[in-house]
């Protein structure tokens, strides 16, 4: 079951997640009032850990787990869509609470009130696939 | 086993997502988990709409997979792998949270202002997320990731769209932290 390995991320993930305490609604908000190091440890030393092991992937150019190169992709160029599109989701984030990955581990942690914050985000992204043509990027 | 029961201090907890990177760049997959907003909407027939929403949604599979998966994480997490300690918040954070009618910040998870169904069943209440979750939708599908594409897989790959979208992050969740949830609580 070539899946099986994707459950197993996903539920450390939630794990971790949880276990951080950045699912928290409260974490957001003191991270955003420069309150505790919390937020910033977690994901400053998730970057550096990330930044090393990216490099030495590249470096000695491992293969992934099927054989094949593991190709690391650059994100597109640009400006506009990265600060203004990063600005909405952070007014959205901070609003919230949650970000894309934990209000699926909410769900899971039994805050079913989540749901509704799940099916607006699958709103906005459907009224950005629409609009997307027209929007500055 | 008490060390697994206690929230885990960020030094254990940031090296762990790192691995989680990691381990899904060991398997040829690019770690990101608003992508899978966009699948939900193939999935539900939004390619009727849009060219954006045209591609071949079984090649996500495996990130649906991470959605399920961190669905039972969350479960497991709170079921089994909890002492019930409150969120660990600096003593300024709760009385802040205080002075804006927050009572009992980080007994739980989640705010009860928030979302408990009491105050969701309000016009507020629900506004707030929805609004909250369409933000977080538009946004992330604008900037091309959330935080675990941008904040997290991209800034570990050095790029620089990455740093301008976590600074655009910042700017958005300093302005509703700082200026409008005040107004709303």
């Amino acid at each position: 079951m070539k899946f099986l390995k994707f459950l197993f991320v996903g539920i450390f993930f939630g794990i971790v997640l949880v276990k951080s305490e950045a699912v928290s609604w409260y974490r957001i908000y003191e991270m955003f009032k420069f309150q505790s190091f919390h937020m910033y440890g977690i994901i400053g030393s998730a970057v550096v850990i990330g930044v090393v092991g990216i490099f030495l992937i590249k470096k000695f150019e491992l293969k992934s787990i099927e054989g094949k190169p593991i190709a690391v992709p650059p994100k597109e160029k640009g400006f506009v869509s990265y600060i203004l599109g990063g600005t909405i989701f952070g007014l959205g984030w901070a609003l919230a609470g949650a970000c894309p990955g934990p209000m699926y581990i909410l769900l899971g942690a039994g805050v079913f009130t989540i749901s509704i914050v799940i099916l607006a985000a699958m709103l906005g992204t459907f009224v950005y696939g629409l609009l997307k043509n027209r929007l500055p990027h | 086993m008490d060390i697994l029961l206690k929230p885990w201090p960020w030094y254990v907890s940031g090296p762990l997502i790192a691995t989680v990177l990691l381990v899904l760049t060991y398997f040829g997959k690019n770690f990101g988990m608003s992508s899978n907003l966009k699948t939900f909407c193939t999935i539900a027939g939004a390619g009727k709409y849009s060219d954006f929403f045209r591609f071949d949604w079984k090649a996500q599979r495996w990130n649906l997979t991470i959605v399920i998966g961190a669905i039972l994480g969350g479960f497991i997490s709170t079921a089994f792998l909890n002492d019930g300690s409150p969120v660990q918040l600096s003593p300024k954070t709760i009385s802040d949270l205080a002075a804006l009618n927050f009572s009992e910040a980080g007994e739980t998870l989640l705010p009860k202002e928030i979302y408990s169904w009491e105050s969701v069943l309000t016009l507020k209440g629900i506004s707030i997320l929805v609004v909250g979750g369409f933000l977080v939708g538009f946004g992330t599908r604008y900037a091309g990731g959330c935080t675990s594409g941008h904040a997290i897989s991209g800034l570990s790959n050095l790029q620089l769209p990455s740093l301008i979208a976590v600074i655009g992050f910042f700017i958005g969740g300093l302005v509703m932290t700082h200026f409008i949830l005040p107004l709303l609580f």
